[in-house]
């Protein structure tokens, strides 16, 4: 193991090497990733993996815009001789109440004001875009075919290989279990492999970065939720886009293979770090499917398992330095939309390591917006 | 066993596709699944994952005992969601006798 590196990167998810792949890019030289288990093994290989450009904030807009370009050009970026499956079947997000129809105007007016091309629709046209959906109980629909979703593991594992071609350091299996501070400057992580002196630590451990803030001595106004996933088996492709609704709390796709992949939030969530399969969460999903999409009645489900989002108080990452301590640096608080970010917070946080103007939207995401009371308002999140 | 032995029926892994990953550094059963989808079809693993983890353990040396299996995760039979979802409506929860 490397004695000194100029940047330790605590994390393998696809936060962690998409920060490692912009430092090396940049000519940063020696850059470490510390995953205590496998690559993507936490909340990116856990979650849905989607992508949108259909948000709420001019902000957000910009940052899934650049990733999703990213991600339309990431095969030859990144070199990858494996296959992401990014699949641009659009997002079809449904309204149920009047509340959210009117939301959805303003949106598609402020997406179409940055170059999103996404379109009001009602129910007639959703169901020229899924014949068999359910529209009883909906009001409107909002469609952007750019949307769509990746193989999170192939995603995770392009980067990765792209960041290790430049020379990263990519350590699995290996816990940091304490972060050495010297008169507030960061000095080394210490692991279960070794230690490791640098100037420069990256929190990008999603379920976990309060653990991590911990260990520096910070109590980050973060934490983590468990929310559960499954899948069916593989049939004919029939659903071309992922079917979300906020109000229904729902998201649904089909991917490539032939599953269909999908979720739902439960506000009743205990705030640990518990990845356990509940009953309740198969039968408010069955429920909710189901309806929606009734085809999806005679499709067998093989299997559930659970993430966890990391949360902060206005459902917004937290990226860049922190006043308290020197050389330590924050990718976390996702709050569930941490994968489609990836290619922006790589971007956002190695530019700010580096001390460069940044070229993305992301100085409002600082964490003294909590200290100051400047939360964000998206009023699209999940 | 020949190499295009295949290992996961589910997916259509063969012997070499797996002995492939080994070498790749893939070392063990949980990375192999995420990335080359074995024991993520209808067996969800029930066919196949001894079978990886018996090269596996053969490639790294440590017994099979020492490896970590990947975790079982309900259902244990394959359902259609529509049979969830009519006993959910029905009430759901628990059925008692």
């Amino acid at each position: 193991m490397i004695k000194s590196a100029d940047v330790v990167i605590i994390g393998g998810g696809i936060s962690g090497v998409a920060i490692a792949y912009n430092l090396l890019k940049k000519g940063v030289k020696d850059v470490v990733v510390l995953e205590k288990n496998y690559l993507a093994s936490a909340a990116t290989g856990r979650c849905g993996a989607g992508i949108r450009q259909q948000w709420g904030t001019e902000m957000n807009c910009k940052l899934t815009k650049y990733s999703c370009e990213f991600f339309e050009n990431a095969q030859e970026e990144l070199q990858y001789d494996g296959d992401i499956e990014f699949k641009q079947g659009g997002y079809l997000i449904l309204s149920s109440t009047e509340k959210e129809h009117e939301q959805f105007k303003k949106n598609i007016a402020l997406q179409n004001s940055l170059g999103i091309n996404s379109k009001l629709l009602n129910l007639d046209e959703a169901k020229e875009i899924v014949p068999f959906l359910n529209t009883e109980g909906l009001i409107s629909a909002t469609f952007h075919q750019k949307d769509g979703h990746l193989n999170p593991f192939h995603a995770t594992q392009a980067y990765a290989d792209a960041a290790k071609r430049l020379g990263a350091h990519i350590y699995t299996f290996t816990e940091v279990t304490d972060i050495m501070v010297e008169a507030g400057k960061i000095k080394g992580v210490r692991t279960t492999k070794g230690d490791i002196s640098t100037n420069v630590v990256v929190n990008a451990a999603g379920g976990y970065s309060q653990l991590i803030g911990n260990m520096v001595g910070l109590e980050l106004p973060v934490f983590s939720e468990r929310h559960q996933i499954l899948v069916t088996e593989a049939v004919e492709p029939i659903l071309d886009p992922m079917v979300m609704s906020f109000s229904l709390n729902l998201y649904c796709q089909q991917v490539p293979h032939g599953g269909f992949i999908m979720g739902r939030g439960d506000a009743g969530e205990p705030r640990d770090l518990r990845i356990t399969s509940g009953w309740h969460f198969l039968e408010e999903m069955t429920k909710t499917i189901t309806k929606v999409l009734p085809p999806l009645r005679e499709v067998r489900f093989l299997r559930q398992w659970a993430g966890l989002y990391n949360m902060t108080p206005d459902r917004q990452p937290i990226y860049g330095p922190v006043d308290e301590v020197e050389g330590f640096y924050l990718a976390i608080g996702y709050s569930g939309h941490g994968f489609m970010l990836a290619p922006a917070t790589g971007l956002i946080i190695a530019e700010s390591i580096l001390g460069e103007e940044t070229s993305l939207p992301a100085n409002e995401l600082h964490l003294n917006r909590f200290k100051s009371g400047n939360l964000i308002f998206e009023p699209s999140v999940v | 066993m020949k190499d295009n032995t295949i290992i996961c029926r589910c997916s259509d892994l063969t012997l070499q596709d797996l002995r492939d990953l080994i070498n790749k550094g893939y070392t063990s059963f949980d990375e192999i699944k995420r990335i080359s989808r074995i024991g993520m079809g209808p067996c969800q693993g029930r066919t196949c994952m001894q079978m990886v983890l018996k090269e596996l353990s053969i490639a790294t040396g440590k017994p099979i005992a020492e490896l970590a299996p990947g975790t079982f995760r309900p259902p244990v039979k394959a359902i259609k969601l529509g049979e969830i979802a009519k006993h959910a409506l029905k009430g759901g929860e628990l059925i008692h006798d």
